[in-house]
């Protein structure tokens, strides 16, 4: 089943491969990994999606929190939470068929983003389901490429500020940055 | 020398280390590392130069394992930084903490494949708790002043810090306050939660055959005083890891002994009986727990361990608590009642008494040299009061179960990675820590010959360790599953050695070969009075095998037992 995780690190060169390390070195099956900056400053957000039993998945919380580089981990679970996708698909679509792909577009609110002799590309963004169905609705047609960025999620509600969290100290007051 | 205003990196290296409080480094010099050793000599720290990077973090592991200070290793780039790897991984399984420094080729070069440029962060990414890649001068002394605190908090282990030759040349002002740590803070266990104790304290308060599984945690948290307090009025025995040896005395009354592969037969009997464990910082290694679909199943598990990442990892456990142990304790034990198991503990007596006839320290002497003769004779010689560096293999396990370790930080051994060639710089490096110890070496032919190259270090530096180098003329332990499991094919086992006796007096130090057990207890005096590092061979059984044990993948109470004496007695060798 999958889990989503929002995972805040400090924004340093090899954060990435650590966490990719530890996931590959523990066995555990990442479906979707994105990374990109924060509302804070030097620290970046990930959102890991993984496939895994409960026990599994609450070890890798653990694991994500011994590493020094990471300040905060959310296991989003049952929680309601936004979760949001961005694919760009270009498929074939011969004068004949342009007007059907257009109007299916339409209808998963996707756009189109570029048109070249008999193709075209069009941008969804959504939850992960949508795009699913946006993809399905379009193969017949002939997908030429495909490109998602994975998930990035966030939790319904009101932040859940690290503070409030008695199992993590909060952002620590002066960071050291340091070029490691 | 303290240092104020502008220095050059390699200068803030040791400067560093001094207020870390570092009066001892081991190491090995290079190119990308000279600035550091070129800054070295104005600074009042020991180093100990060996004789292959390996040892350098063998070395520092059983100085800090001895002593309970972070351990410090110093290296060169490529090579020089590869070498540490199998050291790196061994500190790593065995929560040592460690900081080992390594040169870097310049940064503008750095991704070019520069002369002896490896990427070391990454190579040992897995195998240290964090590490750092510094390429400025002025990053130097927050990093390191980090990786010490990372080493130390938690749940301890290794860190390395891989530093520019740029940045050692660079200079860079030194502001110790703004360098202080803060990130390893973030990962503090949570505060205890009282409804997990009340639950804790149910379940102890209504077993009726509770046992306390003691692990490293114990040593490593200073819980000694704790656990025993535990032991002794609730009356629960305990049992002991392997790297737990020490944790809690051998001799006391409610000791057990080891569980696990190669554990005593009742002590794992006692475990699968129970119902009720208390893992006090252990973190059920497959060695432990045998197969673990039949591990304890009449058993409540209560599991204390300041590594959240370990609790029902491999064990379901009832309750887990992720935090210090001797902090947990302190707030548990007001709430242990006095109890008395005598019931208990009577049934677990009346399955030692069984043991009794399959000791082998029950054989009467056939001429035959034991390897466990010997562990037992120099428990006795040395009164129990030696500290103890092993290697990894039979002689490591015949030590486990006949030297009875009733000291904390006594038994230095590499558990969780095994690596052989550990022992002989352990043991030197423990000494180091602790001068006023009787150190003593044991090792294997084959693990002996690993690093025995690390003899001329302890020479060089003017270090007594005694050693003794159990010569079975085996890979033994390997043998023994070939033997077991693999039909008695010796492949690639049987081991030639130098002579021991000669290689010593090469090396300029007392050697002594022992091949009965009559004359073990002068050869041993005779090492123990020697003035510097002696060396003892003693020529034992060839293919005797460690009882009882548990095969890998079999449940905990499917031993293969010692047979009976009287076959050993017929056969002068192991009939398996
Ligand atoms: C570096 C390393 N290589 C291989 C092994 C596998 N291994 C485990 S025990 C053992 C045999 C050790 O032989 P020896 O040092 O003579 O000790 P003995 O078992 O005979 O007491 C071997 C090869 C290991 N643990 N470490
Ligand atoms: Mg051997």
């Amino acid at each position: 089943m999958p889990h989503v995780l929002v995972v805040y690190t400090d924004d340093e060169p090899g954060v990435l491969t650590r966490v990719a390390s530890l996931f590959r070195r523990r066995g555990f099956n990442i479906h979707s990994l994105t990374v990109g900056p924060t509302e804070r400053p030097r620290q970046s957000r990930m959102t890991i999606v993984v496939d895994a039993e409960e026990t599994t998945v609450r070890l890798a919380v653990e694991h994500l929190r011994k590493q020094v580089n990471v300040l905060e981990v959310q296991q989003l679970g049952d929680r309601p939470k936004v979760v949001r996708d961005l694919a760009l698909i270009r498929v074939a679509a011969g004068l004949d068929v342009r007007s059907e792909i257009l109007q299916l577009a339409q209808v998963f609110r996707a756009n189109v983003v570029d048109i070249a002799g008999d193709s075209l590309a069009i941008e969804c963004s959504g939850g992960p389901d949508k795009i699913d169905a946006l993809v399905d609705a379009l193969r017949p047609y002939g997908i030429l490429e495909l490109g998602r960025t994975g998930a990035v999620a966030m939790a319904r509600g009101p932040r859940a500020s690290p503070e409030a969290r008695p199992d993590r100290v909060s952002e620590p007051a002066s960071n050291q940055a340091m070029s490691v | 020398m303290t240092l104020t205003g502008t220095h050059t990196g390699a200068q803030l290296i040791w400067e560093c280390l001094t207020r870390e409080g570092v009066t001892t480094v081991f190491g090995y010099p290079g190119g990308a590392i000279l600035p550091a050793y070129d800054a070295m000599v104005g600074f009042d720290i020991r180093h100990v130069l060996v004789r292959h990077e390996q040892s350098a973090v063998h070395m520092a592991d059983g100085y800090a394992r001895a002593s309970g200070r972070v351990g410090v290793v110093v290296a060169t780039s490529g090579p020089g930084a590869t070498n540490l790897v199998t050291g790196l991984a061994t500190a790593m399984m065995d929560s040592t903490p460690l900081v080992a420094i390594t040169g870097q080729v310049g940064s503008g070069v750095l991704g070019t494949d520069a002369f002896q440029e490896v990427d070391i962060t990454g190579i040992t990414l897995p195998v240290t708790k964090h590490n750092y890649l510094v390429t400025r001068a002025s990053d130097i002394v927050p990093a390191l002043r980090e990786a010490f605190a990372v080493a130390k908090s938690g749940r301890p282990g290794p860190v390395l810090v891989d530093i520019t030759k740029d940045a050692q040349q660079g200079r860079a002002d030194l502001d110790w306050e703004a360098a202080q740590p803060i990130r390893h803070l973030r990962h503090l266990p949570p505060p205890l939660d009282p409804t997990a104790l009340d639950r804790a304290l149910e379940l102890i308060r209504h077993a009726k055959r509770p046992l306390i599984l003691a692990g490293h945690g114990i040593q490593l948290s200073g819980a000694r005083a704790e656990v025993l307090t535990l032991a002794e009025r609730a009356d629960i025995p305990f049992a002991l890891t392997l790297l737990g040896l020490g944790a809690v005395p051998a001799t006391h009354p409610l000791s057990l002994g080891m569980m696990g592969m190669h554990g005593e037969a009742w002590v794992n009997k006692a475990i699968q009986e129970a119902d009720l464990l208390l893992a006090l910082g252990m973190r059920f290694d497959d060695r432990v727990t045998g197969k673990l679909k039949e591990y304890a199943l009449h058993a409540k598990k209560i599991h204390i361990d300041i590594d959240a990442s370990e609790l029902g990892k491999n064990v379901p456990v009832d309750v887990a608590i992720a935090g210090d142990l001797r902090s947990t304790l302190q707030a548990l034990l007001p709430g242990v009642p006095v109890a008395d198991r005598s019931a208990w503990l009577g049934k677990i007596r009346e399955w030692r008494g069984d043991s009794a006839v399959r000791d082998i320290k029950n054989l009467p002497d056939d001429g035959h040299l034991y390897a466990a003769h010997v562990m037992h004779d120099l428990w006795r010689l040395t009164d129990g009061q030696a500290v103890v560096a092993t290697d990894v293999g039979q002689h490591q396990m015949w030590e486990a179960q006949y030297y009875h370790h009733d000291a904390e930080r006594s038994l230095i051994t590499s558990g969780g990675a095994g690596t052989m060639g550990f022992a002989l710089p352990a043991g030197i490096g423990a000494k180091i820590a602790r001068p006023e110890a009787e150190v003593w070496v044991v090792a294997g032919d084959g693990g002996f010959q690993m690093t025995f190259a690390e003899l001329m270090t302890a020479v060089q530096e003017g270090v007594k360790v005694n050693i003794a180098v159990i010569n079975n003329g085996f890979l033994g332990m390997v043998r023994q599953w070939q033997a077991m499991f693999y039909e008695g094919r010796y492949a690639a086992t049987p081991i030639l050695s130098p002579d021991f006796v000669k290689l010593a007096e090469a090396f300029g130090i007392h050697g002594q070969r022992v091949d009965t057990r009559a004359a073990l207890a002068e050869a041993v005096a005779a090492a123990r009075a020697a003035a510097g590092t002696a060396l003892i061979e003693f020529r034992v059984e060839q293919e005797d095998s460690v009882y009882p044990m548990v095969p890998a993948g079999a449940a905990l109470h499917e031993m293969i037992r010692r047979p009976s004496a009287s076959v050993i007695a017929e056969t002068g060798s192991d009939p398996v």
